[in-house]
C-alpha cells in the first residue's frame, strides 16, 4: 500500500510534536526541526501529484480500515494540486520569514513554528480527507491554530481581531457540523464517496437540501465571501507576517477547494445545477463580492489592508466561476486556486520584506521604495500584474477562463465585474507603484534634490536575502504555472470534470 | 393547532436544539461582553451536540455493548442492531466537545490579553480605546 497521502500530514504533525519537544530541551533546533517535517510534507506530496497524474486516484485507508467505518483519505488530481500548493509555500514561506520571526517575536518564536506546523497539518488534512466528519475536525485544527497565532501580532488589535475572528469562526464550522449531522441522519454514512453514490435516490428529500445549504453555508463564512467577510481584513492585517504570510495566500484558498469538493465530488454536479436553482443567486453574490470587494480595496490607506480586500474580491472570483455551471467556469475557478495562492503569496512576501524594513506599510510611508528595494518591488510589481492579469503571468489564465465561462453561460455581470475588478486592481497598484516609485522619501527637504546619494538619516535598504531568494522563487513560478497552464487544466482538471 | 402541538411533541428534539442554538446566536451578537458572548458561543456549540446525540436515540434499545448470549462465547448468534442506539453520533460528539473545549480554552486565553492590555471587556468601551489611537 502507498504510504505517501498519509505522509503529507504526518510529517508536519509529528514534527509540531518533536518541535514542542526540542523548544523545551534546545530551543534553537525547533526552527531547523519544523523546516524539515514540511520539507518532507513537501516531498510526499509533490510524489502524490506525480504518482494521481500518472496512475488515478488513491483511496487510503487511515490505519487500515476500510471506508464505512474507519477515515479514508482520497487523492485524486485536485487534491494532490492543492497539496503542493499548500506544502509549498509552507516551506517557502517558513524559509523566508525566519527573519521577520526572530524580528517580531524573539521570545515566543518556538510556539510560533509549533503553532505553524499544525496549521499545516490541517490545511493537508482538509485538502485529503475522504470524511465529512474529519473534515470539520481538520478545519477546526487550522482555525484554532490560526487564532493563536493571529493573537501574537499586533499588540494592541491582535487579540481583539483574533476572537472576532473566533466568534464567527465557530459560527461557520457549527453549521458546516450541523450539515454533516443531516447527512448523517439521512444516509448513515460520512464517507464522501458512500454519500455521492446514493445521492442520485434521494435528490428530493428536504433534508438534504438543508444539509447542503448549511454546509456551503459554513463554508462561505469560513471563506469569507463578501457579507460574512468582516473578519478577514483585521485579523490578517494585524497578524504577525510569518503567518499572514502563509494564512492570505492558503486558508481562503482551501476553503474554496472544499467548497469544489462539496459540489463535484460529495453532492454532484447534477443535483446541484439540474435539481436545485440557486446557482444564479450564488453567481450574483460572487459578482457582489467582486466588486464590493474591489470598491473597499480602494477606500484603504494602508497596503496590508489593501490587500485584504483584494482577498475577499478573488473570493467572488473563485465563487462566482464555479457556480456558473459550466465546465470553463469550474476550471477558471480551480486554475484560480492554485494562480490565487501564488499570487498572493507573492505579495506577501514583497509586503513581508518592506514590513522587515519599515515596520509599518501604510501606502504613504513607501516613498522611494523601488531605489531602496529593488529586487522586492520587482517581485511586487510582477505579482500585482498578475492580479491584475496582464498575459504572461498566471493570472490572465484563469481569469480568460472564468470570463469564457461567463460568456458561455450568458452571465454578463460576472464577466463585466471581472473586467471591472480588473481595472480596479490596475488603479489600486498604479496608486501604489506611483508612491513608490515617482516621490522620493522624506529623508529630504528640498524640492530639487534626487533620491539617491543623500540617505543622511535613514537608509531603506534590501531585505534578507533568504527572504529575497523565496519572492524570487514565487515571481518565477508565476510565470513558469502561466505558460504551462494549459498542460495543468489538460493534465489535472479535466480529469476531474469528465472522469 | 393539536396536529401543529402533535408535531412539535414528536420532534422535540430538533425544536429545543433549534432554540438553544438561537439563545447562543442572540448572545453571540447581542452582548457587549465579551465573556457573556463566549458563554453564546458555547451555548451554540452545546446545541448542536445535543442535536447529535439526540439522533442516535431508539425507542426500546439499550447502550451499545453486546448483551449476554451475543458476547464473545455467542459466535454466529444474530445481533438486532434494533436493539441498540446508534454509538456512532455519540462517538463523534466526543471529537466534537474536544473542539469545542479547546476553542473556549483559546478564546479565553485571548479574553485575557485583551483584559491585560485595555482592562475592560466590554466592546463599547474596547472600540472607544482603539478609536482614540
Amino acid at each position: 500500500m502507498i504510504h505517501y497521502p498519509a505522509v503529507v500530514v504526518i510529517a508536519s504533525l509529528l514534527g509540531a510534536f518533536i518541535a514542542g519537544i526540542l523548544a523545551w530541551v534546545q530551543e534553537r533546533y525547533t526552527y531547523p526541526a519544523a523546516l524539515i517535517a514540511t520539507g518532507i510534507s513537501c516531498a510526499a506530496a509533490v510524489w502524490d501529484l506525480i504518482y494521481v497524474a500518472g496512475h488515478g486516484p488513491i483511496a487510503y485507508h487511515m490505519a487500515g480500515w476500510a471506508p464505512p467505518m474507519g477515515i479514508e483519505y482520497r487523492i485524486d488530481t485536485l487534491n494532490a494540486m492543492v497539496l503542493v500548493l499548500i506544502t509549498a509555500i509552507a516551506f517557502l514561506n517558513l524559509a523566508a520569514s525566519w527573519p521577520n520571526v526572530k524580528q517580531e517575536m524573539p521570545d515566543r518564536s518556538p510556539s510560533f513554528y509549533v503553532m505553524y506546523l499544525l496549521f499545516v497539518v490541517g490545511l493537508t488534512g482538509v485538502a485529503s480527507t475522504g470524511d465529512l466528519f474529519n473534515l470539520y475536525v481538520l478545519i477546526e485544527i487550522t482555525s484554532l491554530s490560526s487564532y493563536t497565532m493571529i493573537a501574537l501580532g499586533d499588540r494592541d488589535r491582535g487579540p481583539i481581531s483574533a476572537l472576532n475572528y473566533v466568534f464567527v469562526g465557530v459560527i461557520g464550522a457549527s453549521f458546516y457540523l450541523l450539515g454533516v449531522g443531516y447527512i448523517y441522519i439521512k444516509t448513515g454514512t460520512l464517507n464522501m464517496a458512500e454519500f455521492a453514490a446514493m445521492i442520485p435516490n434521494i435528490q428530493d428529500s428536504t433534508t438534504i437540501l438543508t444539509a447542503f445549504i448549511l454546509c456551503i453555508v459554513g463554508v462561505f463564512i469560513k471563506m469569507a465571501l463578501f457579507p460574512l467577510h468582516v473578519w478577514l481584513p483585521n485579523a490578517y492585517s494585524y497578524a504577525p507576517v510569518g503567518f499572514a504570510r502563509i494564512v492570505a495566500p492558503l486558508m481562503t484558498k482551501v476553503m474554496v477547494y472544499v467548497m469544489v469538493r462539496l459540489m463535484i465530488t460529495v453532492f454532484g454536479l447534477d443535483y446541484i445545477f439540474i435539481k436545485l436553482h440557486i446557482a444564479d443567486t450564488i453567481v450574483w453574490l460572487g459578482t457582489i463580492a467582486i466588486l464590493a470587494g474591489g470598491v473597499m480595496a480602494l477606500a484603504q490607506t494602508n497596503l496590508k489592508k489593501m490587500l485584504a480586500y483584494i482577498i475577499v474580491c478573488e473570493i467572488g472570483y473563485m465563487v462566482g466561476g464555479a457556480w456558473l455551471g459550466n465546465d470553463s467556469g469550474i476550471t477558471g475557478a480551480v486554475l484560480h486556486i492554485l494562480n490565487d495562492g501564488i499570487m498572493t503569496f507573492a505579495l506577501f512576501l514583497a509586503v513581508g520584506n518592506m514590513v522587515y524594513k519599515l515596520d509599518r506599510v501604510e501606502i504613504k510611508d513607501l516613498k522611494g521604495l523601488f531605489a531602496g528595494m529593488p529586487w522586492t518591488m520587482t517581485g511586487f510589481v510582477l505579482a500585482a500584474f498578475s492580479i491584475v492579469g496582464v498575459p504572461p503571468t498566471c493570472g490572465f489564465f484563469s481569469k480568460w477562463y472564468l470570463i469564457l465561462g461567463a460568456f458561455e453561460a450568458g452571465a454578463w455581470h460576472f464577466a463585466a465585474a471581472l473586467l471591472i475588478s480588473s481595472l480596479i486592481c490596475a488603479v489600486l497598484f498604479f496608486k501604489v507603484f506611483e508612491v513608490c516609485f515617482f516621490e522620493s522619501p522624506d529623508t529630504h527637504d528640498g524640492p530639487g534634490s534626487d533620491a539617491h546619494g543623500h540617505h543622511t538619516t535613514v537608509a531603506i535598504q534590501e531585505a534578507p536575502a533568504i527572504s529575497l531568494a523565496v519572492l524570487g522563487i514565487a515571481g518565477i513560478s508565476l510565470i513558469v504555472v502561466g505558460l504551462y497552464s494549459k498542460t495543468i487544466v489538460v493534465r489535472l482538471i479535466w480529469p476531474l470534470l469528465n472522469p | 393547532m393539536t396536529e401543529l402541538f402533535m408535531l412539535i411533541a414528536a420532534k422535540y428534539n430538533y425544536w429545543l436544539y433549534i432554540i438553544l442554538m438561537m439563545i447562543g446566536l442572540y448572545a453571540m451578537i447581542a452582548k457587549n461582553n465579551l465573556m457573556k458572548k463566549l458563554v453564546g458561543m458555547n451555548i451554540f456549540q452545546t446545541a448542536i451536540i445535543l442535536f447529535y446525540v439526540s439522533i442516535g436515540f431508539k425507542h426500546n434499545a439499550t447502550i451499545p455493548i453486546i448483551m449476554g448470549d451475543h458476547g464473545h462465547g455467542g459466535h454466529g448468534a444474530a445481533i438486532h442492531a434494533a436493539d441498540y442506539i446508534n454509538p456512532v453520533p455519540h462517538v463523534l460528539m466526543l471529537t466534537a466537545i474536544v473542539v469545542s473545549v479547546a476553542t473556549f480554552g483559546v478564546a479565553m486565553a485571548l479574553c485575557v490579553r485583551v483584559y491585560q492590555r485595555y482592562h475592560t471587556l466590554e466592546e463599547d468601551e474596547l472600540r472607544m480605546r482603539l478609536s482614540e489611537k
